[in-house]
């Protein structure tokens, strides 16, 4: 693969060096993190403690971690697919002002290529959501609903990489098709509006109709958000339990937030979750870099 | 001499329109070779396929005796393309511009500062190495596309309208590069311009029109061919040229007549030897060619 490592740090420079790529990529967290904090946060909590049944009666400090484990979870989700698009740009222009020419008139092969602009573009949206999941870690700890264990954190970690490797390698798939900015963003505005209610990010798919949930069940960005959120949840379950939840109301909570998820009627367990995106990652790779090669010229 | 580049029967069609017509030609080993016509007559596509980045409909081009669409990672290394337009990273500084390109052929570390260092010297960069494309002049952003072009050391450059828009001095810079490395290196230049004077110095002219080829050869064959010989005239009155009976222009103190060729200029002088007591005969230029072959005139690439 000559020129690889050459190319990927070309593409991450470009990247850096155009602020308004970069500035973009930052808005979807920003403003999420804005919404969360200022409001969305006092919403969440009012639902969830009148959603109770009578007579359970949840402290203070375990409805924070609950309602803020689930918002920062939603967001982390959202943004690993959302920044990867907007991250994912200098491929589209490359073709959109010819550069690419001047690559395939050298000996690269175009596989060196796909893979150069996908590492570039993975490395790109990790520094983000790592820096995403860095500041909403803190605000967990802030308003006081830090229940998770150092496992926890490994494993949120590890979901975040997971899904920002599925965000790259599905905005590949998708951007490899277009070539001026123009289409380029119009698919980012798309994502960004769409794929948080796709992913049960904004919404939890429990409240959608039961074909809607069969639907949303063959994508694989739904169990990345129930990945995440699982693991970002288990200290604060854990903490209800101890504190005498009842088991029904557990998996009542636990349904009602798609830390249950449920493909044709049967529970999914974490690790077919876990399995179901990673095997979605190396599915869109492959189909990318196969694309890459079985370009037909004009 | 040794064919570089062989064209044969060369088509390529886009829907219904027809680029390029039953092209073909050949290119000589450390030749200059021009190829000329105006925007939209084919010369762009031809050099895509030449290039790899096309295919074509039928016909056949090889490359250093190799096959373009077979071959072509082999056939990419013995060429480089200085294209019409810049296609470097802008907002990139020039040595982190070249150190990408260089290694898609595998130049790296010792030998890409080495080989930075040669181009440097040659195309008189040295000062903008650690500044950012965008920053520089169209004449600073040309000879960094040129270094780009012949990082890897190429048998044949590929010059796609490379002085349109260039001051004269970095014109005439670009032109010693390349005329050294022909001579140093034995490299083929393969050219398209619109400027008549730049395709004047070609060993070999081919002049393209609606995507066939409308005239070939070396520029005096083609000037002796298309265009005929001016002679101009000094200190004689207008009724004097009107009686020679053939068509003249009035030039600043002088008339300027055209005939087809120098022999009929000789014959012309010789019988009427009273009227040519102060005169020049001039060949006709690569304009004229143009003119003759094409019917259109070259101006910035605009047919006219």
């Amino acid at each position: 693969m000559i020129g690889l490592f050459n190319m990927t740090r070309r593409n991450l420079r470009l990247f850096f060096k155009d602020k308004g790529m970069f500035f973009s990529t930052l808005i979807t967290p920003i403003i999420l993190l804005v919404l969360y904090a200022t409001f969305l946060a006092n919403i969440y909590r009012d639902s969830f403690a009148s959603a109770l049944p009578e007579g359970v009666v949840i402290p203070d400090e375990l409805l924070n971690g609950t309602v803020v484990c689930q918002l920062t979870s939603s967001l982390l989700a959202v943004c690993c697919v959302t920044v990867s698009f907007c991250a994912n740009l200098i491929m589209i222009g490359d073709k959109a002002n010819k550069s690419i020419s001047d690559f395939t008139v050298s000996p690269v092969k175009h596989s060196t290529l796909a893979v150069s602009y996908f590492v570039a573009s993975a490395v790109s949206t990790l520094i983000i959501t790592f820096t995403a999941l860095g500041v909403s870690l803190g605000y967990v700890a802030i308003i006081q609903g830090w229940y998770l264990s150092f496992t926890d954190v490994l494993w949120v970690i590890s979901d975040v990489l997971l899904l920002t490797l599925f965000g790259t390698a599905l905005s590949s798939c998708i951007n490899f098709f277009l070539s001026t900015n123009g289409q380029a963003s119009a698919v980012g505005t798309i994502i960004s509006a769409g794929y948080g209610f796709l992913c049960g990010a904004y919404m939890p798919i429990s409240n959608f109709s039961q074909e809607l949930q069969n639907v949303l069940m063959f994508l694989p960005g739904t169990y990345g958000t129930s990945l995440l959120r699982n693991h970002m949840m288990r200290g604060v379950f854990a903490e209800m339990k101890e504190y005498g939840f009842p088991d029904d109301v557990m998996t009542g909570i636990r349904d009602s937030i798609d830390c249950n998820l449920y493909f044709n009627g049967n529970e999914v367990p974490v690790e077919i979750m876990a399995v179901v995106l990673s095997g979605s990652v190396l599915l869109f790779t492959g189909i990318f870099v196969l694309m890459n090669i079985l370009k037909k010229k004009r | 001499m040794e064919h570089i580049i062989e064209i044969e029967h060369l088509c390529k069609s886009f829907g219904d329109i027809k680029a390029v017509q039953d092209l073909s030609f050949i290119v000589n080993r450390g030749e200059l070779f021009a190829f000329l016509g105006v925007n939209g007559a084919g010369k762009s596509t031809t050099i895509s396929m030449l290039c790899g980045q096309l295919k074509k409909d039928s016909g056949k081009i090889l490359v250093c005796g190799e096959n373009v669409e077979r071959n072509f990672e082999k056939i990419s290394r013995k060429i480089g393309v200085v294209f019409q337009n810049s296609v470097l990273d802008a907002p990139l500084s020039v040595r982190d511009n070249l150190r990408s390109r260089a290694s898609l052929y595998g130049i790296k570390g010792k030998d890409f500062e080495e080989r930075l260092n040669e181009l440097a010297q040659l195309l008189d960069f040295s000062d903008l190495l650690k500044r950012p494309l965008n920053k520089l002049s169209g004449g600073q952003k040309r000879r960094i596309d040129i270094a780009r072009a012949i990082l890897h050391k190429p048998e044949i450059l590929i010059l796609d309208e490379p002085t349109t828009g260039l001051d004269p001095q970095t014109r005439h810079l670009l032109w010693d590069v390349v005329n050294t490395l022909r001579k140093e290196k034995q490299m083929t230049v393969f050219l398209t311009t619109h400027y008549m004077e730049e395709a004047a110095d070609a060993d070999y002219i081919v002049i393209l029109d609606s995507g066939k080829i409308a005239a070939k050869g070396t520029p005096l064959s083609l000037k002796n061919e298309y265009a005929g010989d001016y002679i101009t005239l000094y200190g004689i009155d207008e009724n004097e040229v009107k009686n020679l009976g053939i068509p003249y222009e009035e030039i600043k103190d002088a008339f300027r007549i055209s005939v087809p060729n120098t022999g009929k200029a000789t014959e012309l002088i010789l019988s009427q030897p009273q009227l040519f007591r102060d005169y020049e005969i001039i060949k006709g230029n690569m304009d004229d060619v143009f003119l003759a072959v094409t019917g259109k005139k070259l101006v910035g690439g605009a047919e006219k």
